[in-house]
């Protein structure tokens, strides 16, 4: 008997799709993934690129994580913060450091940050937005220092300075009565970092402590908690269980070994 | 609470969509919370306000807490204008009652007022979370919790808004003192609650985002109602 094998069809299956749409009709709704809101920012400066980030992770109105990292690691030169979905950031960040790890294995060459852009976009573009990645990409390579923003549907921008997240309209008042072409290191650090705690202050989605990347040629800097514009604030009093706080019911004891003869031991 | 509003389940985004966009509440939340003691009450709420939708604030001080004019303390959150709104109708009552009887209207009165208020508006609720403190007829503190339709009993310590759940389980521990044995009741000093309050709101402040800022104190007893204000984180 001739068996005819189905060859299978390329692309993506959305047979549960339509599933999950009646689900939801009928009170089943899909759990919901983290998102984030988030002050995430990027400027160019004399010979390089800072990035920065708050470390507050929400899941509606909670802090989920008071110090959260948002800063990933694409390559030994090439940074990107993550805003929108934590899991997708995470994710996306990882395939494309991993990507970009072979692709220098195999040319033996430094990566380029257009090679990182590109491989985020042409990924996330597949997806059509369902992937809720927002990044701001910096790095430098053979063609200088490049910062970069990129949008979940794979749409990007290149600007010299860029902030995204739900506290972007917040940092971007600041790039924007502030900055100044041709920076030097620190002048553009501190500007990150006022930039990072408008975001903390004035949205509520961002908080606690501003984590900064400096890319130069040749040398990449991650500071986590550069600042820590609010403290916390030290309780008033002391809540520790005085012992003998815990009921005991009953009590039973039972011995495992028995002891019948031998000499001390030598705890000399 | 939010099974208590009609409206939420008619005005969703999808009627939005089709015409009808209008909702009438807005949730400014913010956290309240009210330990009563001997021969005092102590009330404390949070000083942000926040918009609803969306990370904005609006304003990081806009007190939530009403002195009343017969010495009780009224702590709102939900919907700001709602809180407004009944401390308006409450004080106007308060007023009535003065003229009518010559004499101030007594905490466990005001309660029972403040419910049937709220279950005035039984099918259009105040969006608002209260809490009433003061001192009752013999001189013992008081705190009166509500739902947003007027449900409502008197109890030791009660918190209730944004962070009221972050809130409540560390009063049960600290001023019920509710163990497996059953309740070890100990009388609590000013200070003590004082200092659980402050706690409370610095703990709820790290978790809740919606509430910071500054925390007010209103701490009720015989010789009348003080005011303490602290910091809260800002961010």
């Amino acid at each position: 008997m001739v068996s005819r094998v189905d060859v299978p069809k390329g692309g993506f299956n959305f047979d549960n799709y339509q599933r999950n749409l009646i689900l939801q009709e009928k009170g089943f709704s899909l759990p919901k993934p983290t998102k984030t809101g988030t002050t995430i920012v990027g400027t160019k400066f004399k010979n390089g690129v800072v990035l920065g980030a708050d470390t507050r992770a929400t899941g509606d109105t909670t802090v989920m994580d008071k110090n959260c990292f948002k800063i990933h690691y694409l390559a030994p030169n090439i940074y990107g913060c993550g805003a929108g979905t934590a899991a997708d950031t995470d994710k996306i960040t990882k395939m494309v450091a991993s990507q970009l790890e072979l692709h220098r294995l195999a040319t033996g060459r430094e990566s380029r940050v257009a090679t990182a852009l590109t491989a985020l976009t042409q990924f996330l573009f597949r997806y059509q937005g369902h992937l809720g990645a927002a990044l701001v990409l910096g790095g430098v390579d053979v063609d200088g220092p490049h910062l970069f923003s990129v949008s979940p549907h794979g749409s990007t921008d290149k600007l010299p300075y860029l902030c995204q997240g739900s506290g972007s309209l917040a940092a971007i008042s600041i790039f924007e009565s502030q900055w100044r072409e041709n920076m030097e290191r620190d002048e553009a650090i501190e500007l990150v970092k006022e930039a990072i705690k408008a975001g903390i202050f004035n949205d509520m989605g961002s908080g606690s402590s501003v984590d900064v990347a400096v890319i130069e040629k040749g040398r990449a800097e991650v500071c986590r908690g550069m600042e820590v514009p609010y403290p916390t604030i030290q309780k008033v009093d002391s809540y520790k269980f005085k012992p003998g706080t815990t009921a005991i019911l009953s009590e039973s004891f039972r011995n495992f070994v028995t002891i019948t003869e031998g000499d001390a031991m030598d705890i000399s | 609470m939010d099974s208590f509003l009609p409206v939420q389940v008619s005005w969703t985004p999808q009627t939005a969509a089709s015409g009808s966009d209008f909702y009438p509440y807005t949730n400014n939340a913010g956290t309240v919370a009210g330990i009563s003691g001997g021969d005092f009450c102590v009330m404390a709420a949070d000083t942000r306000q926040s918009f609803g939708v969306g990370y904005l604030i609006n304003t990081r001080y806009q007190p939530k807490m009403f002195k009343l004019s017969n010495g009780s303390v009224l702590g709102t959150s939900g919907f700001y204008a709602d809180g407004l709104t009944l401390i308006k109708r409450i004080n106007q009552r308060l007023e009535w009652y003065k003229h009518a009887h010559d004499k101030e209207m007594s905490t466990p009165a005001l309660a029972q007022l403040l419910s049937i208020t709220l279950y005035s508006k039984r099918f259009f609720p105040y969006y608002a979370r209260v809490l009433l403190g003061g001192l009752d007829l013999e001189g013992h503190g008081v705190v009166y919790g509500y739902d947003s339709i007027g449900s409502y009993e008197p109890c030791l310590a009660r918190a209730t808004g944004s962070g009221g759940s972050l809130i409540q389980p560390f009063l049960d521990n600290q001023i019920y003192r509710k163990t497996p044995l059953g309740i070890l009741q100990a009388p609590h000093t000013l200070d003590q609650v004082k200092a659980v309050m402050r706690d409370s709101f610095t703990s709820a402040t790290e978790r809740d985002i919606q509430t910071g800022d500054y925390l007010e104190l209103f701490i009720i007893t015989a010789q009348g109602v003080d005011v303490e204000k602290y910091d809260l984180r800002k961010d």
